[in-house]
Parts: structure tokens; C-alpha cells; sequence
């Protein structure tokens, strides 16, 4: 109901700020995000976490009247399309924002791109768009997939990991996670399971792992089926044999569902609520009052691509223009919520990576906890393949 | 072939086909029995998943809240009876289809408004989350083992109640000669309430079951009512023993298809290029056999009234 209530606000701070101005240059940005379905749990935040950038800034993003229009992808890339074809065509946006999954972004990459809009990831990062088919019309607010699982293959070395099964959803971003993942790591992969999208009941590869007999599990199941994976990989008797590593499984937005299993899993994040710089104070305790839950990183990359538009808009004086947009936009002109940030040259970000715990906070509610640093202002593998300039 | 590998993935496939049984069950008794096509019978049990884990955080004990969500489970079965199946009973197909479509929309983003759209947890107490040791290395999750003895009770008690009851008879004419029976003088919507408030408890069972190894979310009925149809395509429409018997070999099929395809198809094929085949052949192969059954015996290996 908060959300709905603070969508509410935002609404009709929005079309009171487009009635008064009438003149003034509207800036148009379309957010997409699932935001229905087992999946929708990530979207939901990124949507919350941008509309919480907005309303701090008065429903006004670089102080000009915003009008944004949030679609549902339904996490169908077909869907995703013609969604996108409405934003670009019926509602004329400027910039295109949010999107949870790589497939999704993959799907409406080519639309947004070609009609010579802005395009910022919220939280999808697909190898090939860090690669050879980067843009400098795309900009990400979050990582690409790979790096998380770079640090994660870096943390495995370093605990004398040697043999590794790997379980993945058999997508883009599970194949981008293995491929992250085995590119760092020394040891051997002994199996490689892809399971399909959306699979809850992992009984049979435990048991194969079980078999196997590795030294860890190295996984990545956003949303339900990390819950389900988590859960019953402490049901088996896996725990204590066999260690359970993963990267963007276990964090705000499955420990609800995990609680006390997940005490004790490692993994690595470029963002955690306890990132020691007053902007994500303000974010934390904000996100928390608005929506009664602790934020996850989906959302403050949500509210990072909020801040990244108004701080491009200040600096072309409220401009919609994209070319000027564009090169404000590469001067990284907000404070993000993690602290150090630049940009490469395909428009991924350059960040820190942390190994991260998971605390029960006195309040009975679970989050992630950032540690030691474990990658120093990263960039991804793909960007050496990307032939624009530096930004 | 290591043989307790082979062992445990079958007690694997033995534990999803009692699931889909417990959900099977109710549907082909509701569409065997009244001719009823009811969609709405994954939401069911979502919804039984979502009252046990309401009720066990409420009640603090993991026992009475699954017993208390098997009763609420039987509530809600006879609340939308009364509200809504009943007014349908004698509509045809595609009105059902549509009224309880628009059921599991209502319910999965009433459910996601209420709870949210994340998972949520029932919590398993300690002496139940944990595993038994079997043979040669291989240990099984308890919780896993009582899915098996409750699904096999459950079948025991079904075959029980139908074979041997005044009321198992009354079903078991209903789903052949609902006339007849209606002109006997049995209250025919009386026993499709019955019928249909059991078969929602069965489902919001398997749905309490089930959640509490992979969390509670709301849309995990979907694919469990897509297996449930194929399941009892397979068996047979309105045959409780077809339902047992396909639901079991499609749980066997679908895991020993999970477990072993890739392996099977690196016999023939490169490492990397089994690695995408197999896990694409293992999701098809119930499927397959769906196909296969429906060209051998078009009403399903136990045609209804066996």
C-alpha cells in the first residue's frame, strides 16, 4: 500500500508540475521493470528505489517537470518490445531506465538504441553490451554480469577452494555468471548445471552434487529460486561437507524467504546498506521509512539512475538534449550510494567489489553486511573489445 | 551407473510425483466427476501454502499451523464453491476456463498485495530440517521422506474413501453417469461441494508440503497446475488410481530426466554442446511422453470409471 501511496504523490506532484510550467522543456523517461511474476520481488525495488531518487527532488528531476511512465516487461522479452516501441512512440520518452534481467535488456537494447534514445541499466549488465556491441547511448548504473562472480571465483582462490560444481539458470546471465566466475577461478570445475528459468525444486542436483563431491557450490538465482536453492541446500546433507558460495542470490530481496539458513553464506556486492558515505545514509534510512523493508542493491541502483538523470539535467541547465545529456551523463555528475564510481568506456560502471555476510539485525530483520574489500575500482573483461573512447 | 545415485534420485522423483498427486487428485475428481475445468486449482494451492505459513508464524507451532491451514484450505474450497463454482457447474468450458482464469489473477495479486510479491518462509522446526543417512555416503532431507509417506497415506485414505464408502460409490457413478445418479435422488451439487472442498485441502496441502522446501511466493501454482493437467491427461481423466500412477511416473521422469540427461547425452555429443542439449531434452521429456500416451490410448492410461 506505501507504494501504491507514494506513486500516488508522485503522480500528482508530476501533473501539478506539468500543468504550472507549461513552457518549460518536459524531460520524458520511461522506467521498465518486472514488475509481475515470481521475478517481480527484484523489480519492485528498482521501481521503488528510482521513485524515491524522484521524490526527494520533488518529483522534479534536474528541476524540470518529469513525466515518468512505468511499464511492466512481464519478464517476456516479446512483451518487453512492445512496450518499448509504446514508450519510444506513444509517449515520445527521452530516456529509457530500469530492467532487471539481461534477457529483457537484450530484447529492447536494439529499439531504444536505434531511435537514438538513453538507455540505463538498472541492473541488467549482458557481456555482449560491454563488448563489441557496447553504445555510448548506454549507461549502467549497476555492474556487468560477469564481475560479481569474478570476485566471488577471486574470494574461492583465496579460501584454497579447489573443486567447484556450478549451478546456473540457463539464461544469459547464468551463462554471464559461469563465464565470470571460471574466468577467475584457478581450481577445476568439476560439473556445469543449467536449470531452467524459474525451477524451484533443486532435489536432483543436490543429489548430483552430493556424488560429485566438490569442495563448493558456486551458484547465482536471483530471487525465488535463491530462496528455494538456499533452503534446501540446508535440508540436505550437503552443510558441512560441501560450502555454498554464491553472487546475487542471497541478499534484501531473498532473505525474507531464506532467514536463519542464510546466517553464514559468503558473497560479493558493490553495494550493501552498511557503505559508510552520508548520500547512502540518506538512502537507507529513507528507503526504509518509505517502504518498511531494508533496501536491496536492485534498489539503490534504481535510486542511482534517478540521481545519474538529475545531475545530467543540471548540467545542460534542464537541456533535453541527448547529445548533451550524454556527455554530462559521462562526467558522472551524482554521488552514488557506493561510493567511488566512474565510468568505462562502455558505459559499465568502474567500482569496488566487497565480500559480504549476512547479519540478523536486532530487530529480527536480515540484511547483507559489507566486509573486506576484494576487487579494487573493477572493470569488466568485455570493455578491452568495446572501440569507443574512454568516457 | 552408481546404483544409490540411482536410488536417491528416484526417492527424488517419487517425492515430486506425491506433489503432484496431492495437487492431481482434487482436479480429476472436479473435472471427472462435474465435468469441470478449474484453473483456479494451482491458486488453491498457493493459498494453502500462504495460510500454513501465516498460521505457523501466528500460532508459533509449526504442527497446529499446518493443521490449522489444512482447515483454512478447506474453507476457502468451500467459500469459492459457494461464491463462484457453483454458479459455473453447468456452464460450459470456456465460461469455467474464463471465470477461474480471472480467479488466479484476482488471488496471485491479492496474495502479492498482502504478503508481497517476495518469497516467504515456513520454517521447518530443527528435528524436521535435517537429513537421514541412507546407504554408501548418500544422506536424504527428512523433510523430503515425509512428503513420500504423506502423499502414500494420502493415496491410501483416497482409495479408502472411493472404494469403500457410500460416498466413494456416489463419486464414482458422478463421473460416468452424473444423470443417473442425479435421477436416483443424490444431491449432485451437495457432492461436487464435498468433492471440490476435499480436492482445495488436498491442494493447499501439497502447496504447505512443497513450500516449506522451496518458500512461499505467489505464483508458485502456475507450473504446478500446468504439471497437475498433464498429470492427469496422463492418467486418465476423473481416475484418482491414473492420478497416482502418472503422477508418479512424471515426477520419476522429469527428475531422472533433470539428473541424468546431460550425462547421457555427452555420450554421444561434446561436453559444452551436452551441457545446452540436456538440460533442453530433460524439460521436453514429459512432454514426450504426454504425446506418447495420448497416441497409444487417446483418454489416458486410465479412462474414467475404471
Amino acid at each position: 500500500m506505501r507504494t501504491k501511496y507514494l506513486l500516488g504523490i508522485s503522480c500528482v506532484a508530476l501533473m501539478a508540475a506539468a500543468t504550472a510550467s507549461v513552457k518549460a522543456d518536459p524531460v520524458r523517461i520511461g522506467l521498465m521493470a518486472t514488475l509481475s511474476g515470481p521475478a517481480s520481488v527484484l523489480g519492485i525495488q528498482v521501481r521503488n528505489g528510482f521513485m524515491l531518487g524522484v521524490k526527494e527532488l520533488g518529483g522534479k528531476l534536474g528541476g524540470q517537470p518529469t513525466t515518468i511512465t512505468i511499464v511492466d516487461d512481464q519478464f517476456k522479452p516479446d512483451v518487453a518490445v512492445a512496450r518499448v516501441k509504446d514508450l519510444l512512440q506513444r509517449d515520445h520518452v527521452d530516456i529509457v531506465t530500469g530492467i532487471v534481467f539481461s534477457n529483457i535488456l537484450m530484447a529492447v537494447e536494439k529499439p531504444v538504441l536505434a531511435a537514438g534514445k538513453l538507455l540505463i541499466s538498472a541492473n541488467a549488465g549482458p557481456s555482449p553490451l560491454a563488448g563489441a556491441a557496447c553504445s555510448p547511448l548506454y549507461f549502467s548504473t549497476s555492474f556487468q554480469n560477469d564481475t560479481v562472480h569474478m570476485a566471488m571465483a577471486d574470494y574461492a582462490n583465496a579460501e584454497g577452494i579447489k573443486k567447484v560444481v556450478l549451478i546456473m539458470p540457463n539464461y544469459q546471465a547464468g551463462k554471464d555468471a559461469a563465464a565470470g566466475f571460471k574466468h577467475d577461478f584457478k581450481g577445476k570445475i568439476v560439473d556445469e548445471i543449467y536449470t531452467p528459468l524459474g525451477q524451484m525444486d533443486f532435489s536432483s542436483e543436490l543429489t548430483k552434487v552430493a556424488s560429485e563431491k566438490p569442495d563448493a557450490i558456486y551458484t547465482f538465482m536471483p530471487g525465488g529460486m535463491g530462496v528455494a536453492l538456499v533452503k534446501q541446500y540446508h535440508q540436505s546433507a550437503l552443510v558441512g561437507k560441501v560450502k555454498l558460495l554464491s553472487g546475487d542470490t542471497v541478499d534484501e530481496t531473498s532473505l525474507p524467504g531464506i532467514q536463519d539458513a542464510a546466517l553464514g553464506t559468503i558473497s560479493a556486492s558493490h553495494w550493501a546498506p552498511n557503505m559508510d558515505n552520508p548520500q547512502n545514509k540518506i538512502f537507507v534510512a529513507s528507503y526504509e521509512k518509505a517502504y518498511g523493508a531494508p533496501p536491496s542493491f536492485y534498489a539503490a541502483q534504481g535510486y542511482d539512475a534517478a540521481k545519474l538523470i538529475d545531475g545530467a539535467l543540471r548540467k545542460t541547465g534542464g537541456k533535453v538534449n541527448i547529445e548533451a545529456l550524454r556527455k554530462a551523463m559521462d562526467g558522472v555528475p551524482f554521488k552514488s550510494v557506493r561510493g567511488a564510481f566512474k565510468f568505462n568506456n562502455n558505459g559499465f560502471p568502474i567500482e569496488n567489489f566487497y565480500q559480504v555476510s549476512i547479519i540478523k539485525r536486532p530487530d529480527g530483520k536480515f540484511v547483507t553486511q559489507a566486509g573486506a574489500k576484494v576487487m579494487d575500482m573493477a572493470k569488466d573483461i568485455y570493455a578491452g573489445a568495446c572501440k569507443l573512447p574512454p568516457r | 551407473m552408481d546404483f544409490a545415485l540411482l536410488a536417491v534420485q528416484i526417492l527424488n522423483g517419487l517425492d515430486l510425483g506425491f506433489i503432484l498427486f496431492l495437487v492431481a487428485s482434487g482436479l480429476t475428481l472436479v473435472f471427472g466427476v462435474m465435468d469441470f475445468i478449474n484453473l483456479a486449482h494451482g491458486v488453491q494451492y498457493m493459498l494453502g501454502a500462504y495460510f500454513a505459513a501465516a498460521l505457523i508464524a501466528w500460532s508459533g507451532s509449526f504442527w497446529l499451523g499446518l493443521v490449522l491451514g489444512a482447515a483454512a484450505s478447506l474453507a476457502m474450497g468451500l467459500v469459492l464453491e459457494w461464491t463462484v463454482f457453483r454458479h459455473l457447474a453447468r456452464a460450459g468450458h470456456l465460461e469455467q476456463v474464463l471465470a477461474t482464469f480471472a480467479l488466479i489473477l484476482i488471488f496471485t495479486d491479492g496474495v502479492s498485495m498482502i504478503f508481497g510479491a517476495g518469497a516467504l518462509s515456513i520454517n521447518l522446526p530443527a528435528s524436521l530440517a535435517q537429513s537421514v543417512p541412507l546407504t554408501h555416503g548418500f544422506s536424504y532431507p527428512l523433510w523430503r521422506l515425509i512428503i513420500i509417506a504423506a502423499g502414500l497415506g494420502v493415496a491410501l485414505l483416497l482409495w479408502a474413501l472411493i472404494a469403500k464408502t457410500r460416498l466413494g460409490m456416489l463419486v464414482r457413478a458422478g463421473s460416468t453417469h452424473p444423470q443417473t445418479v442425479q435421477a436416483l435422488g443424490v444431491d449432485i451439487d451437495r457432492l461436487f461441494l464435498m468433492v471440490f472442498a476435499f480436492g482445495a485441502m488436498l491442494a493447499g496441502f501439497a502447496g504447505t508440503m512443497a513450500g516449506a522446501l522451496t518458500g512461499v511466493e505467489p505464483t508458485m501454482g502456475d507450473s504446478v497446475l500446468i504439471l497437475a493437467f498433464v498429470v492427469i491427461v496422463v492418467g486418465g481423466v476423473g481416475s484418482v488410481r491414473g492420478a497416482l500412477i502418472a503422477a508418479l511416473l512424471i515426477g520419476l521422469v522429469d527428475t531422472l530426466g533433470r539428473a541424468f540427461a546431460t550425462d547421457i547425452m555427452g555420450l554421444f555429443l561434446s561436453r559444452s554442446s551436452a551441457a545446452s542439449a540436456g538440460p533442453a531434452l530433460a524439460s521436453m521429456l514429459i512432454y514426450v511422453l504426454m504425446a506418447l500416451v495420448l497416441a497409444v490410448r487417446p483418454s489416458g492410461l486410465f479412462a474414467s470409471g475404471d
